[in-house]
């Protein structure tokens, strides 16, 4: 079905002088931006592609569907101790869309992004069904890590998986009165932990900037576990217990809410505490544990902003927190991390250095113009944007920040050559077609 | 496409000489509207404002000519503007219109074919042929410029009110219609507007300039409003003005 659409170019009526608009895949829908939408085309739901093969007891390697979610298989694997090698934020993501955006998770500084522990995967093209692997075609096979669905519909894929004995993470917490303090532990130690990550404050504040809570951990060996969660070592994941339900109003989330959040935050985390143990789902998955968080953001949404900068300009990082608490949009969420080093994917976002995530309540005026500022910063430092969450980058600045954009215009041409896959992020930005030509 | 703050990155304008459409222009090409098609009916006035455009910022500029009194010329106008936007067009502006100045002008049938045409049956027309266009692309806005007047008219602008009300519950009916398409449709209402069109004529209170008609259509894009107030506050001053008794109406001033 999905070859044939391809094929077919998405225009079952080809009638008229309007070619057909493009055909994407689209997984769970979680992701930010507009990667997985085609406003007047086709749009390939991939859930039917949710098969999750054995476990090969001495490897890890598992064959799943492009359609299976993260979440069915954790579900799968966990009580066989095993789990996903790489893991974002969200467990409610497809393996198809995790390749696409060649996903990271805490242990990027480790362990590198989600398309690094693939052996191989299954890409329908307009061109055809290929089975691809960085051995039998390394340009096709990167083109699509991190290539937004751009070079085909993932429908399987093989996984390494990493080896777990328990669903518990042994977890270090350490509280920062400022951001260069956090940043300079985290450069010193982070090599000791296989996750890092930090919540920074980025509301105004006097003293400090960006005070931050830094938690760092390992999944826990059995001999680490008390009595009572050696009942529970290997848990499934918990399923939310509480749901938003219905949207905000307009306006909940502001800087008085997000203040009052921020410090709430602040005093409940340990200032310094070893080894405590907390179960996988709340350790990856925070905010899975309430049900359509999003809507506590109301009818105008949340937008979420992410940067990369090499590891040498922990200065923009810095700048971006304090232009945040200046610019009077207050952001809800800020996580910061480092990254190691990037893998060979040309539109893969992880680079070496230091990644800033800001979540934003779409509303204040102020706010397009901060993030069209913080792209600038960004881009001069030699960074770039996280296309899975982008709306609204300024499409000249893409060139700049992924600079290898004609690899993918190359492989484009290869296995796309009519131009099928677009999507309304491909269109914003440019990035098929005539804009990649061009 | 739009982005996530609704800011367009190709725009089609029909009446593209107007100041109103210079100021909204030059504000979508500061974000990030690149194409710009500018239609309307005086060359020389096209391109002045097609040059003023690209000194903004838009890399592709084009200009359509039409005669708004040839009823015939909308869908040809349309698809020739959609062409020249190279058939990705996320934000049509109709700012064509035609005020007439005179009481006395309403009896000249002509005249009132003519103010009929140009702020009625022509742009809707060519909004009802453009909406197709954007219900096949699946997404885009049309932003329609009605006025204060085609809630309430004053003597002075009876016709052209009458006309621009027409316009203003076709524009309605025609968003209604297309919910769920992906394609919005937004009202404008402003207030009296210092512009060439209104030179000469005694400014009613709270008169705006085009930049702030082009700044509260900004805002009214990115929250979505069906319908744009300029000034905002008419909104609330028309909800008593409109059910304002004849006899309190007649004596208001302007």
């Amino acid at each position: 079905m999905v070859t044939e659409i391809l094929a077919s170019g998405g225009g079952g009526d080809s009638s008229g002088s309007h070619r057909p608009r493009g055909v994407i895949a689209r997984g769970l829908g979680r992701s930010y931006g507009d990667a997985a939408q085609r406003a007047g085309g086709v749009v390939i739901d991939t859930g039917c592609f949710d098969s999750i093969g054995p476990i090969e007891p001495a490897t890890g390697l598992v064959a799943v569907g492009g359609g299976a979610s993260l979440d069915e298989l954790i579900r799968r694997a966990l009580p066989l101790g095993w789990f996903p090698p790489v893991s974002p934020g969200t467990r409610y993501v497809t393996v198809g869309g995790a390749i696409a955006a060649d996903v990271h998770g805490k242990n990027h500084h480790r362990d590198g992004s989600f398309c690094s522990h693939l052996t191989g995967l299954t890409l329908v093209t307009p061109t055809g069904t290929r089975s691809v692997s960085p051995e039998t075609d390394a340009e096709l096979f990167w083109a699509t890590a991190g290539g937004m669905g751009l070079t085909g519909v993932v429908i399987a894929a093989t996984i390494r998986m990493t080896r777990v004995e328990t669903s518990w993470l042994s977890v270090d917490t350490g509280r920062f009165d400022d951001l260069d303090d956090v940043m300079a532990v985290m450069e010193a130690s982070d090599d000791r932990y296989r996750y890092s990550v930090a919540w920074v404050d980025c509301s105004p504040r006097r003293g400090g900037l960006g005070r931050s809570v830094l938690t760092r951990g390992d999944h826990a060996p059995p001999s680490a576990l008390g009595s009572s969660q050696r009942k529970a070592a290997r848990a499934p994941l918990s399923e939310p217990r509480l749901r938003v339900p219905l949207p905000a109003p307009r306006g909940l989330v502001n800087r008085w809410t997000v203040r009052g959040f921020n410090e709430l935050w602040f005093r409940r985390s340990p200032r310094r505490e070893c080894g405590a143990l907390q179960p996988l789902g709340s350790f990856f998955y925070p905010l899975d544990g309430l049900g359509d968080w999003n809507l506590l953001y109301g009818r105008g949404g949340l937008l979420q902003y992410q940067f990369v900068v090499p590891a040498g300009r922990a200065d923009v990082v810095r700048r971006a927190v304090a232009m945040t608490a200046e610019g009077g949009v207050p952001s809800s969420l800020a996580v910061l991390k480092r990254f190691g080093p990037a893998d060979p994917g040309p539109l893969s976002f992880p680079l070496e250095g230091w990644t800033l995530a800001l979540d934003f309540a779409v509303g204040p005026p102020e706010l397009a113009s901060l993030l069209d500022r913080l792209d600038e910063l960004v881009a001069a430092a030699g960074g770039r944007v996280y296309l899975a969450k982008d709306a609204r980058l300024r499409p000249e600045l893409l060139a700049v920040m992924y600079p290898r954009i004609p690899d993918l215009a190359n492989v484009r041409r290869r296995v796309d050559p009519d131009d099928v896959l677009r999507s309304d992020l491909s269109q914003r930005l440019g990035l098929d077609g005539e804009g990649l030509d061009g | 496409m739009d982005d996530a703050f609704g800011r367009p990155q190709s725009v089609v304008v029909l009446g593209g000489t107007s100041e109103i459409a210079g100021a909204l222009v030059a504000t979508l090409a500061a974000g990030r509207c690149r194409t710009v098609v500018l239609a309307g009916r005086d060359v020389d006035a096209l391109a002045g404002a097609a040059g003023r455009a690209r000194a903004g910022g838009a890399s592709v500029v084009e200009t359509v000519t039409f005669d708004a009194t040839d009823l015939k010329s909308a869908q040809d106008t349309v698809d020739r503007c959609f062409a020249a936007a190279g058939n990705q067009v996320d934000l049509v502006l109709v700012t064509v219109g035609l005020l007439n100045g005179s009481r006395s002008e309403t009896t000249d049938a002509d005249r009132i074919s003519e103010v009929a045409a140009a702020n009625f049956t022509w742009p809707a027309s060519a909004i009802a042929f453009a909406a197709e266009r954007l219900r096949a692309q699946g997404s885009g806005r049309i932003v329609v410029f009605s006025s204060v007047a085609a809630v309430r008219a004053r003597p002075a602008t009876v016709l052209y009110g009458s006309a621009k009300a027409a316009l203003d519950r076709f524009a309605s009916g025609l968003a209604q219609s297309l919910r769920g398409s992906g394609v919005v449709v937004q009202i404008v209402r402003p207030g009296f507007v210092h512009t060439k069109m209104t030179r000469g004529l005694r400014p009613a209170p709270f008169a705006v300039g085009p930049e702030d008609v082009a700044a509260a259509v900004m805002r009214g894009i990115e929250r979505d409003q069906a319908i744009i107030w300029v000034p905002g506050f008419l909104r609330w001053l028309y909800l008593v003005l409109r059910h304002l008794p004849r006899q309190l109406w007649a004596r208001l001033p302007g």
